[in-house]
């Protein structure tokens, strides 16, 4: 981090490849969602979300070429996300 | 001003992702109370979830895709001096911001006509699950809206910072964070576009 206002420019070609995956991944997950899959029909649907969302915070937000620090404040989020989610489980299903 | 002042964007930037992850947070508990409500009430609750339009939601999720792209294409224009194409991108993500916004705007008019909405009398003579889902519903996609709006007052001053050369190839950071704010609009939407469209 010596330079602190440093660039890293995304070319145009490869945020157009990020698009196009980004569009490809919803028609598959609304393909998905026409078939009955019973319980499967969830995880695909969270798993698709969950590569979408990685995509643009990878690439169009820049996460993958900022300093570390940026990738573990993140999970550091993601982690009391999951926390504030699995805890509210524990109570509503084994009360 | 100019003197050379003290700048600091990695700082800024870092400022800004803070901020999102309250954001993020803010967003989670509505995701939240959407599971738990599914666990408590899941046929009532899926069987209004697939009242919803989800041909309107996925041409939703496409032009909030493609609005990203001109953003994201708008910052990398910017980096490389080219002001004139980053606006030309910029317009294009506010023109997609208002399309979105105008097929919301659709979307809910027939779910009020029809008086389903919260204190509505259709709605109110429905199972409780089915009324659980709908003022969700109209919680979550209005937050998420009101974020479209502010996301787009945002681009709009950063268009004019531009034309006025505030922002430009040294300088860039306010559409960094206005960008980036943009990005997670867009984000969130891509968890409930299939939670409420696609999954029940």
């Amino acid at each position: 981090m010596n330079d602190t206002n440093s660039q890293h420019i995304l070319s145009y070609a490869l945020l157009l490849r990020v698009w196009a995956a980004l569009l490809a991944l919803t028609v598959v997950t609304v393909g998905i969602s026409r078939i009955d899959l019973g319980a499967l029909n969830i995880w695909a649907a969270l798993a698709i979300a969950c590569s979408k969302g990685t995509l643009v915070l990878l690439f169009f937000m820049h996460l993958k070429y900022e300093s570390r620090l940026f990738a573990w404040m993140f999970l550091a989020a993601l982690c009391t996300l999951c926390i504030f989610i699995g805890f509210t489980f524990l109570d509503v299903l084994y009360r | 001003m100019s003197v050379d002042a003290h700048r600091d964007d990695t700082g800024a930037r870092m400022g800004m992702w803070l901020f999102l992850f309250s954001e993020l947070l803010l967003f989670g508990g509505l995701f939240v109370l959407y599971a738990v409500t599914l666990s408590t009430h899941g046929e009532a609750f899926a069987a209004a979830g697939r009242e919803l339009n989800w041909v309107l939601g996925t041409i939703n999720t496409l032009v909030l895709l493609t609005s990203s792209l001109t953003a994201a294409i708008a910052l990398s224009a910017v980096q490389k001096g080219n002001s004139a194409l980053a606006l030309r991108c910029l317009w294009g993500t506010l023109a997609l911001a208002l399309c979105f916004l105008v097929i919301k705007y659709v979307e809910w008019s027939s779910k009020i006509h029809h008086g389903l909405y919260p204190g509505g009398a259709q709605l109110a003579e429905r199972p409780e699950g089915q009324m659980a889902f709908f003022n969700l519903y109209y919680v979550t996609t209005g937050l998420h809206g009101l974020h479209v709006l502010i996301g787009g007052a945002l681009l709009g001053w950063v268009v004019l910072k531009i034309r006025q050369g505030g922002v430009h190839r040294s300088n860039f950071v306010l559409l960094e964070n206005s960008v980036l704010y943009w990005h997670l609009v867009d984000l969130i939407w891509i968890f409930i576009f299939p939670l409420y469209y696609l999954m029940l």
